[in-house]
């Protein structure tokens, strides 16, 4: 026995903003937020796997013949694993200005 | 950090060569290959201040595809061609890319020699513990109990650590990575090359074709797994209990020491016989 009570899930209803301590605000975050873009040279990938199985955020998807798919770019935290183990350099990981503009 | 990795990698390919690279998708010598660039662009040497001379074998490719002075020599005698051109031209940096059975079977006396001997160069020693261009054969690190080609019942022999017969055999540097641990990878490469002295860089690389189809990792994120799992960096090995690390490999530097450099010792040899 841990002796802590569970708290019940508190959620906030569908449209309304909660401001939750310690953790930065909507704005700060959207601030704070970097956004990459990514660049698969499919030429040169041989659908080894490798990206799309140890990205951290689930960014990287597969195909039907195994090749990545950057399904969730928006979740990307630009930790380039995915571009430093390629080892086909097939993928590129660019991080986009504050300036660019819709999606990524 | 570099911004754009790739398009620095790009910088040193030799783009009129065969690209996709020869090797099989998710092999170990293409992330090696990029650490390699990434290290020497970290260090500011120009393309014609460097020498990659390699051996036979997958690892024999590596200097095909970059824009350096390049050697591609004979079974095991990477570091003889090498020492030759350290010998003639002191001024270059000479670095070696070896695989296992290149560098501990067929050239395994000119490796102890040459660590010896200390004459300044870097080897790169890729362990995918196998002969995987030749079809699988088991090579000096092939470990007890795994399957090869030639051991379809088990391997009966025991397994060469190279990092550990580099540093009894005298090499000023010896440092061991992974090709998961990338970014150790990075700093321990540039760290051999930097390094006054013969300095060793032994890769733990994975062959799922030839040795993990055999033993139960079959793809390159299985073997990448295992890397993770069973390394331990130096620093917190010193921490472990000795029953813990059984079965674990160490990574990072495990010998740093200076000594009396071949070339400059042989410089003045020739002083003082007057030449």
């Amino acid at each position: 026995m841990t002796g802590k009570k569970k708290r019940p899930a508190v959620r906030p209803e569908k449209g309304t903003q909660r401001n939750i301590p310690g953790k930065p605000s909507e704005k700060q975050s959207e601030r704070a937020k970097k956004r990459y873009s990514h660049t698969v040279f499919k030429d040169w990938c041989k659908k080894c796997g490798i990206c799309s199985s140890f990205c951290p955020k689930n960014v990287i998807g597969q195909d039907e013949h195994g090749g990545p798919v950057f399904e969730r770019p928006e979740d990307c935290i630009g930790c380039r694993f995915c571009e430093l183990h390629c080892p086909d350099f097939a993928i590129t990981v660019q991080e986009l200005g504050p300036d660019t503009v819709g999606d990524v | 950090m570099p911004k754009e990795i790739t398009k620095l990698i790009h910088k040193y390919l030799r783009h009129d060569k065969k690209f996709p690279h020869v090797w099989c998708p998710g092999c170990g010598n293409g992330v090696i290959l990029g650490s390699l660039i990434r290290a020497i662009d970290r260090l500011g040497l120009t393309k014609d201040e460097i020498v990659l001379a390699s051996g036979i074998g997958c690892s024999g490719r590596m200097p095909v595809y970059v824009d350096f002075n390049t050697l591609h020599t004979t079974h095991g005698r990477a570091l003889t061609f090498a020492t030759g051109i350290k010998l003639a031209k002191p001024s270059l940096t000479v670095i070696t890319v070896m695989g296992d059975g290149d560098a501990t079977a067929i050239g395994g006396n000119h490796f102890i020699h040459a660590a010896r001997r200390n004459v300044n160069l870097t080897a790169i020693i890729i362990n995918n513990q196998i002969y995987g261009m030749t079809g699988g054969q088991f090579s000096p690190t092939t470990p007890y109990g795994s399957h090869a080609a030639t051991a379809p019942y088990g391997h009966i022999e025991h397994a060469f650590s190279i990092a550990e017969l580099a540093v009894t055999a005298g090499a000023a540097f010896v440092g061991r990575g992974t090709v998961y641990h990338v970014q150790i990878l990075d700093k321990l490469i540039k760290a051999a090359v930097l390094k006054r002295g013969f300095s060793v860089v032994e890769i733990i690389s994975n062959c799922h074709i030839q040795f993990g189809r055999r033993n139960e990792m079959g793809n390159p994120v299985t073997m990448m797994e295992w890397m993770r799992d069973n390394s331990v960096t130096v620093e917190k090995a010193e921490k472990m209990p000795s029953e813990d690390l059984e079965d674990k490999f160490t990574i990072g530097i495990l010998a740093d020491e200076e000594k009396p450099i071949y070339t400059e010792e042989y410089d003045k040899i020739r002083e003082r016989a007057g030449d």
